[in-house]
């Protein structure tokens, strides 16, 4: 689902922040990616979006390198790719349900449909009750679970995750990854960044890690 | 982008249509709705500056407008002056009263006259006494100072300088003395008129920049107090074109609003000198009376609005927008 092939990524700064990188990532894996800060997790999430190119190496990604895809391809690359951020990034002027619905309204879903997706997926992280609050009344565990929402309302391919725990407490913590475990349970090949040690090694999944832009472990599938 | 606070019906049975043109078109037009809709609401829920915005756009349009109006009622005054003109022809001394009315018959039957009219010298001194007030003078003269004269109306089809070329022809008949065109006072008004429309033009040339400009301006604050939202919206999939929609119909809105603030501007104006103007006609003696806009002139105010508005928001979007990636 998601390949690089010596992958590397110089910022303009001249700082190396992926050094040949070459890892594969199947169809319905659930992977954490870790590291200390400024390893390349983020670049590596950034490479995978489009949000930056590498400088050298190839990324592919649900089969389509990404070399391949222009400006104006961008859009469709990340409709299907459902995302989560570690700030959440939701639009405080707009309900629970507007936030979560956004992605269907730019994908050009009928009123009646994004209806009910949103509800469903509303429902699959418990804010089903909360869906015409404002994000500011919501707490920052259910704000997070908004943004799960909304990264998976799409019934996206790959769901990536940058730091989605960060500012949580370890129960709530868990239970979100345990969210994202219900996902990856349904087809959905999930990667998630996280320095969280305690917290990855107790779910038993592949663990790739990152040291100073060099893959240090879990390269291979 | 998304209609606000609005509860979608719930209705399970929907399937979704997804595939093909006509989804994709479906969509583009649902998401215009959604879009003028929501910029709609938010230029409303503004009223403060939105007004603002409408009052400078409307006065800007407004300035050119009523000047062209107001130019547009001169020139219908001045061309009930305009044609025809006259040509006097002042007759030699030797040239009896049969002699005139031979020739005024005479060029009566010409194809580019309209027609002539023979004053004989007599006639014309007894108006001349009546009207300049120098009845004693006159009658102290030994005899009439005053010639013969004829008046020629070339016809109305006929163009400038065929006026000029039939003047220099009747001026060669013997009998005649001098002919006169008496046009330069038209030719003044006339250049003047064409001097007023070229300046009400340039500045409205101006004021459409700066109507622009303005625009521009205001959709680029309005891009910069969504910037969080426009990075959020892209990083989940949002094209450019979605993310300008909104943005241009803001622009429409605020173009709309100007050209119809402009078209009651206008009216109100005309109404306020309608009165007086009134007045002034009848002193004249005159059937003027002041023409407005009309509703035409009022929607294609709108319109032409409404294009500004477009263009301008397009002009802030495509310098700004693009700038706006997520990082």
């Amino acid at each position: 689902m998601i390949t690089f092939d010596r992958v590397s990524k110089r910022y303009e700064e001249g700082r190396d922040a992926l050094r040949e990188v070459s890892l594969h990532i199947g169809s319905e894996d659930f992977v954490f990616l870790t590291g200390h800060s400024g390893a390349g997790k983020s670049t590596m999430l950034r490479l995978i979006m489009l949000m930056d190119r590498p400088t050298r190496g190839q990324v592919i990604v649900n089969g389509q390198d990404l070399s391949t895809v222009r400006a104006r391809g961008i859009p469709r690359l990340r409709r299907n790719i459902g995302v989560v951020f570690q700030n959440h990034r939701l639009l405080f002027d707009r309900t629970v349900f507007d936030n979560v619905a956004l992605p269907l309204v730019i994908a050009g879903y009928e009123h009646r449909e994004i209806g009910r997706r949103v509800r469903a997926a509303l429902d699959k992280v418990g804010l089903l009750h909360r869906e015409w609050a404002m994000p500011k009344a919501l707490s920052g565990g259910e704000q997070q679970r908004v943004g799960i929402a909304r990264a998976v309302v799409g019934k996206p391919r790959i769901l990536l995750a940058d730091e989605p725990t960060g500012n949580l407490d370890p129960a709530l913590s868990a239970e979100i990854m345990n969210l994202f475990e219900q996902f990856n349970q349904v087809g959905v090949t999930v990667l998630i960044a996280s320095h969280d040690l305690a917290l990855i090694s107790r779910l038993h999944h592949r663990i790739i890690t990152l040291q100073q832009g060099h893959l240090v472990s879990g390269g291979a599938g | 982008m998304i209609r606000r606070g609005k509860k979608p019906q719930r209705k399970e049975s929907a399937r979704p249509r997804r595939t093909g043109a006509w989804h994709l078109l479906a969509a583009w037009f649902q998401h215009h709705r959604l879009s003028a809709a929501d910029s709609l609401v938010r230029v409303i829920e503004n009223p403060g500056s939105s007004l603002l915005t409408w009052l400078v756009i409307g006065i800007a349009l407004a300035l050119p407008v009523g000047l062209n109006v107001a130019l547009d009622n001169v020139s219908r005054v001045s061309d009930g002056w305009d044609s025809p003109a006259q040509i006097s022809l002042f007759l030699q001394d030797g040239a009896g009263n049969d002699e005139a009315q031979r020739l005024t018959d005479e060029l009566a039957a010409r194809q580019d006259v309209a027609a002539t009219r023979f004053i004989p010298r007599e006639e014309a001194l007894d108006e001349f006494r009546d009207l300049s007030g120098f009845a004693d003078v006159l009658a102290n003269l030994q005899e009439n100072p005053l010639p013969n004269l004829v008046l020629v109306t070339p016809r109305t089809t006929l163009e400038e300088p065929e006026v000029v070329a039939l003047r220099a022809e009747l001026e060669e008949i013997s009998a005649v003395a001098e002919a006169v065109l008496d046009m330069a006072w038209l030719q003044r008004l006339n250049t003047l008129m064409e001097l007023s429309r070229r300046i009400v033009l340039a500045v409205g040339g101006m004021l459409v920049i700066g109507v622009l400009l303005i625009l521009g301006n205001t959709i680029r604050l309005a891009i910069e107090n969504r910037r969080d939202e426009i990075v959020i919206v892209k990083l989940v999939g949002g094209s450019n074109g979605f993310v300008r929609r909104p943005f241009l119909y803001t622009g429409l809105w605020y173009g709309v609003g100007g050209g119809a603030l402009a078209a009651i501007l206008v009216s109100a104006a005309l109404w306020f000198l309608e009165e007086p103007i009134s007045d002034l006609a009848l002193l004249y003696e005159s059937a003027f009376y002041l023409s407005g806009l009309g509703v035409m002139g009022a929607l294609n105010l709108v319109i032409l609005g409404g294009l500004l508005g477009l263009a301008g928001a397009w002009l802030a979007v495509s310098r700004h927008l693009v700038r706006i990636e997520p990082q």
